[in-house]
C-alpha cells in the first residue's frame, strides 16, 4: 500500500516538477539512511553485548582475574539450576511480582473507578495521583526508607503504632521487608494501572449502560458484564507491563533493603548484580544467570507485545 | 404505530439515567469526589514528608515522635551542597566572633562546622543534566528518522525489527550491563560521559522509535504526496511537512526520554564511579559526619524531583501514550 502511494507520489512529481538539477535521493536510499543510525546503535549496544555475554556464560571468566576465559560448557547453567539459593531468588522475585502486581491492579482499578466521572478539579487530582510513577525509583526508595524507620519514620505513627518497642520494623524484619517493597511499588505504580484503566473506561459507550438500565440490571451486573470486559484489554496490558517490570525489580530493593535482611528480599536482579559486580565478580556465572532471566523476560514480553498488537488492530 | 411504540420507551431511557438526574446520585458523586481528593492527598504524603524533611534541621529530621510542625531551616541544603570540617571548641569561639561569614557558613556553624568547599552533588547533578540532555537529542533525532521510515515505507522484516527494538527495553539493565561493562573497559569508555550518552541513547531509542512512529502514523500521507506533486523532494517534504506536523509528538518524546535518563539508576551505578557519576546513584549515599543526614538526602531528592513533577503536569495529556510506547492514544 505504502509502496504504491510512494511510487504514485514519485511518478507524479517527475511529471510535474520542474527539473531542479539536484541529485535526488531515491526512497529506498532514504529508508536505508534513516534506519541506519538506529540499527548501528542497536548492533553495537545490544546485539554484540548479548552475543558476547552468551559466549561468556559458557566460560568461567571473571573481570577481576587476569586469566582468559576458559570454556566450561553448560557448567554454569547446571550449577544455577541445581543450586537452591537461585531457586530461592526466583521464588522471592515471583512472590514479589505476584503480590505487587495483583495489589496494583486492584488499587489502580479502584482509583480509576473513583476518578472516572469528572468533577471540579478532577483533572488536577488525576495528575497529582500520577506523580509517583514519574519519580526516580531509587529516590522514591530512599525517602520511603525514612518513612519506614521504626523510631523516627511516620508510617508507624500513622498506622497507630506509637510504642517503638512493639511497632513493626518494616525493613529489618525478614517477614515484613518484602511487604515493605511491595507497598512502595504499589504506591508508585498503581497510578500506572489507573491511567490505563481510565483510558479503557472512557472508551465505553454510554449506550451500553443505558441499555442495562432499561433492563433494570444491577450495578454489580453492569460492572461484571460491561465495565470489566470493556476495560480488560487495557488492564491486561497494564498487568503484563508491570509483571515484566516486577521481574526486573532492582532499584527499589537496592534503595530499601539491599536484598536483606539476610536474603529475604534478594530478587534475581539484585543477586545478578552481586554476582557480577561484587565479591568474586563471577562474570561467567552471572552471564548464565542473565541469560536465564532473559529467556523468562522475553517470554513475558512476547505476550505483552502480542496484547499490544491486538489492541492496535482491534 | 411505530412512533407510538417508541415514544414511551425513550422516556424510560431518560428517567432511568439515574446518574444524571436524581439528587441521591448527585450526593453519591460528590462523596466520590471527596474520597478521590482524600486518596490523592494520602498518596502524596510521602512526597510531602520528603519536601518537609528537606527544610528541617538535623535533629528535627530524626525527632521522635516525628515532627509535623518545625522551624524551617536550610541546613539540609547546606549539608548537601558543601563539604565541611568539624571545628574544635576554640575555633568555634573564633568563628563566632567573625562578621564576614555568609549565611551558609552561619548555618554550618550551628553544628560546629566550617565549609571547606562544594560537595560532589552539584557536579553530579550537572552530569545528570549533560548526559540526559545529549542522549535525548540523539535518541529523538535518530528516533524520528527511523520512525518516519518505518511509518511510510515497507522495510524488509519490519515487524521483527520493531519487535526487536522494543524487546531491548524489556531486559533488566543488569543483564545488558555485564557485557557492556567489559566492552567499555576495553575501549576506555567506563565512567565517561560519552559512554553514558551512548548507552542512554541506545536505551531510549527503542522507546522513541515506537512512540514517534505512532505520532507520524497519524499524519496523513496525502500532505507529503501533495507537497511532492508540487515539486518537493521526499526529503524536503519530510523536513517541511512531516516534522512540523509531528512537533507535539517530538516534544512529548523528548520529555519522556529526558525523564527516563534523568531517573536512571542501575546503568549509572554499574558503569560510572566518579567522573561521569550522575545524581541517582549518589543520593542514597549522601552521608554526613555521624550517620545518615536525612535533611541533606531529602534536600537532594527534592532538588532532583521538582523538575520531574513540573514536567508531569506539562505532559499530562501525553502521559498515557508515553507509558504505553504510543500504543494507546486516547485518555
Amino acid at each position: 500500500m505504502s509502496q504504491v502511494n510512494a511510487q504514485r507520489g514519485l511518478s507524479s512529481r517527475q511529471e510535474t516538477a520542474p527539473p531542479t538539477g539536484r541529485r535526488q535521493l531515491s526512497d529506498m536510499r532514504i529508508v536505508q539512511l534513516f534506519i541506519l543510525p538506529t540499527i548501528i546503535l542497536l548492533i553495537l549496544m545490544n546485539i554484540f553485548p548479548l552475543i558476547y555475554s552468551l559466549f561468556l556464560s559458557f566460560t568461567n571468566y571473571s573481570v577481576i582475574s587476569s586469566d582468559p576465559p576458559v570454556w566450561v560448557g553448560l557448567d554454569n547453567y547446571t550449577h544455577i539450576l541445581s543450586d537452591p539459593d537461585f531457586w530461592h531468588n526466583f521464588a522471592t522475585t515471583g512472590t514479589y511480582a505476584l503480590l505487587s502486581v495483583s495489589l496494583q491492579t486492584i488499587v489502580g482499578f479502584a482509583l480509576a473507578m473513583l476518578l472516572r466521572s469528572k468533577f471540579a478539579g478532577s483533572g488536577i487530582i488525576t495528575t497529582l495521583v500520577l506523580v509517583p510513577m514519574m519519580l526516580s525509583p531509587i529516590v522514591v526508595a530512599v525517602f520511603w526508607r525514612l518513612i519506614f524507620n521504626p523510631s523516627y519514620g511516620i508510617l508507624n505513627p500513622i498506622l497507630g503504632f506509637t510504642d517503638i518497642n512493639t511497632s513493626p520494623e518494616w525493613l529489618g524484619d525478614p517477614a515484613l521487608a518484602l511487604w515493605a517493597i511491595v507497598i512502595v511499588d504499589v504506591w508508585q505504580w498503581s497510578p500506572f494501572v489507573m491511567l490505563l484503566c481510565l483510558a479503557g473506561l472512557s472508551a465505553i459507550p454510554e449506550y451500553l449502560y443505558e441499555a442495562a438500565a432499561i433492563d433494570r440490571a444491577s450495578v454489580w451486573f453492569q460492572f461484571r458484564r460491561i465495565t470489566l470486559p470493556q476495560v480488560m484489554p487495557l488492564l491486561l496490558i497494564a498487568v503484563l507491563f508491570r509483571t515484566i517490570e516486577a521481574f526486573k525489580q532492582f532499584d527499589l530493593v537496592q534503595g530499601l533493603t539491599f536484598g536483606g535482611p539476610g536474603d529475604a528480599t534478594e530478587t534475581v536482579s539484585v543477586e545478578l548484580y552481586r554476582l557480577a559486580f561484587q565479591g568474586q565478580f563471577e562474570t561467567g556465572l552471572s552471564s548464565a544467570l542473565a541469560y536465564i532471566v532473559l529467556v523468562v523476560i522475553v517470554a513475558i514480553s512476547n505476550l505483552y507485545i502480542r496484547a499490544l498488537n491486538r489492541l492496535r488492530e482491534g | 404505530m411505530a412512533n407510538v411504540a417508541n415514544a414511551p420507551r425513550q422516556k424510560v431511557v431518560i428517567s432511568t439515567r439515574v446518574d444524571k438526574v436524581s439528587t441521591g446520585a448527585r450526593v453519591t458523586s460528590s462523596v466520590r469526589a471527596a474520597i478521590a481528593v482524600i486518596v490523592a492527598l494520602i498518596m502524596l504524603i510521602p512526597v510531602a514528608w520528603m519536601a518537609m524533611t528537606a527544610f528541617k534541621t538535623r535533629p528535627d529530621a530524626v525527632a521522635v515522635p516525628p515532627k509535623v510542625f518545625f522551624e524551617p531551616s536550610f541546613e539540609g541544603f547546606v549539608s548537601l551542597l558543601t563539604s565541611r570540617r568539624q571545628l574544635t571548641n576554640d575555633e568555634i569561639a573564633v568563628y563566632q566572633q567573625r562578621t564576614d561569614l555568609g549565611w551558609a557558613d552561619q548555618i554550618a556553624l550551628i553544628r560546629g562546622q566550617a565549609i571547606t568547599g562544594p560537595s560532589a552533588f552539584p557536579r553530579q547533578l550537572l552530569n545528570s543534566l549533560i548526559i540526559s540532555g545529549v542522549s535525548t537529542v540523539f535518541s529523538v533525532g535518530f528516533g524520528v528518522l527511523s520512525a518516519y521510515a518505518f511509518s511510510r515505507f515497507p522495510v524488509p522484516g519490519k515487524d521483527d525489527l520493531l519487535f526487536f527494538i522494543l524487546s531491548q527495553r524489556m531486559l533488566p539493565p543488569v543483564v545488558v550491563t555485564i557485557p557492556i561493562f567489559l566492552m567499555y573497559r576495553q575501549v576506555g569508555l567506563h565512567d565517561t560521559h560519552i559512554g553514558m550518552v551512548l548507552l542512554y541513547t541506545a536505551f531510549n531509542l527503542s522507546f522513541s522509535v515506537w512512540l514517534l512512529k505512532g505520532f507520524i502514523d497519524e499524519i496523513p500521507r496525502e500532505y507529503e504526496e501533495a507537497a511532492m506533486v508540487d515539486g518537493y523532494t521526499r526529503l524536503q517534504a519530510f523536513r517541511r511537512i512531516v516534522l512540523p506536523q509531528a512537533t507535539t509528538g517530538i516534544a512529548a518524546t523528548t520529555v519522556f526520554s529526558l525523564i527516563f535518563s534523568w531517573n536512571e539508576y542501575a546503568f549509572a551505578l554499574m558503569l560510572t564511579s566518579d567522573a561521569a557519576r550522575t545524581a541517582p546513584p549518589s543520593i542514597p549515599l549522601v552521608l554526613g559526619t555521624g550517620g545518615i543526614e536525612w535533611a541533606a538526602i531529602a534536600a537532594g531528592s527534592l532538588a532532583f524531583l521538582i523538575p520531574v513533577v513540573i514536567i508531569t503536569f506539562l505532559l499530562r495529556k501525553h502521559l498515557l501514550r508515553g507509558v504505553t510506547f504510543g500504543a494507546i492514544r486516547k485518555g
